[in-house]
């Protein structure tokens, strides 16, 4: 339930951070691509999805390298909030 | 007959007043700010074009203004890419989203704003949206300077580095803006203006006042 409810958070932020004004919080699957396919986000996106955790969380992404991974989908983003959070813990 | 090598073909303004296209009123904007107008006529065009709310204003200006001179008037079934070209001028440069990106930078820097803090982005976008490969110059100056600009424009032609240009004036600070553009080609269409800057000026004083004088040689869409 927590999870389902990051996810719900993080795709009205998303929107609102990306500028994403014609689409909507139902348009984006929770396992769907955020890069290339399903919403075709570019690299400064990316970067503005680095400083949403930022702002929103607390989180840093400490290693460039595990972007992609995070990024992947809404879900694997609250994931890695999740982890972070109980990490903090 | 005259001896021209190149031709106003088409103009289109985003005034306080409205949008016009050749002169012609195409809709007045609704009360609101600079961000409600640009969004308005967005919709008003019908364009599926997401990234346009990732603009900032004075792209989204320019990008509109363009739209609306060159929407029904594909340029690049007349003109092969590498030769359409695009100058533009204004007063402000970025300073309207330089000053909105500085006040991000107090906390975490906007990546989003940052890549708008050049006003030459504002051709980037028109060129990316068209296709255009040609030429591209954006001057910065205290006042519409038509003479400068046309004289710049006009050796492009002479130079055979264009076949058409698309030029004019984009400006946008805070919530005072100002863009008209014109069409110049090689070709003169039916009733196309001979390319001078005096042309430029008086359209440009004339351009929401129902001018009408040029042919685009295609109607203007209804909206």
């Amino acid at each position: 339930m927590e999870m389902e409810k990051l996810i719900a958070d993080l795709k009205v932020q998303i929107i609102e951070q990306l500028n994403l004004q014609e689409v909507k919080p139902e348009d984006i699957g929770d396992d769907a691509p955020l890069f290339k396919e399903g919403l075709g986000l570019d690299s400064i996106d990316a970067l503005e999805l680095i400083v949403l955790l930022q702002q929103h969380y607390g989180i840093r992404v400490a290693n460039p390298d595990d972007g992609p991974r995070i990024f992947q989908s809404v879900r694997t983003i609250a994931q890695f909030i999740t982890e972070q959070k109980a990490a903090q813990a | 007959m005259d001896n021209a090598s190149a031709y106003i073909t088409a103009t289109s303004a985003v005034r306080p007043q409205g949008v016009f296209r050749n002169g012609k009123l195409q809709w007045e904007h609704p009360a609101g700010d600079l961000q409600t107008l640009l969004r308005y006529g967005y919709e008003q065009l019908g364009s599926a074009y997401p990234k346009f709310h990732k603009m900032d204003a004075l792209s989204k200006l320019g990008w509109l203004t363009a739209e609306v001179l060159l929407g029904a008037n594909p340029l690049l079934e007349r003109h092969a890419a590498p030769g359409v070209g695009l100058a533009l001028a204004n007063r402000s440069s970025s300073l309207d989203t330089d000053v909105r990106y500085y006040d991000t930078v107090k906390d975490i820097a906007s990546p989003a704003l940052f890549v708008y803090t050049l006003p030459n982005i504002v051709m980037g976008e028109i060129c990316i949206r068209h296709g255009f490969k040609g030429e591209n110059v954006f001057f910065v100056q205290d006042r519409f300077d038509t003479a400068s600009l046309a004289g710049y424009v006009q050796e492009l032609f002479n130079e055979k580095a264009v076949t058409a240009c698309v030029c004019g004036w984009v400006e946008v600070m805070q919530d005072r803006f100002d863009a008209a553009l014109y069409l110049v080609e090689n070709q003169a269409g039916e009733r196309a203006i001979p390319f001078t800057a005096v042309a430029m000026q008086h359209l440009y004083q004339t351009i929401a006042n129902g001018n009408g004088e040029t042919d685009s040689r295609s109607e203007s869409t209804d909206h």
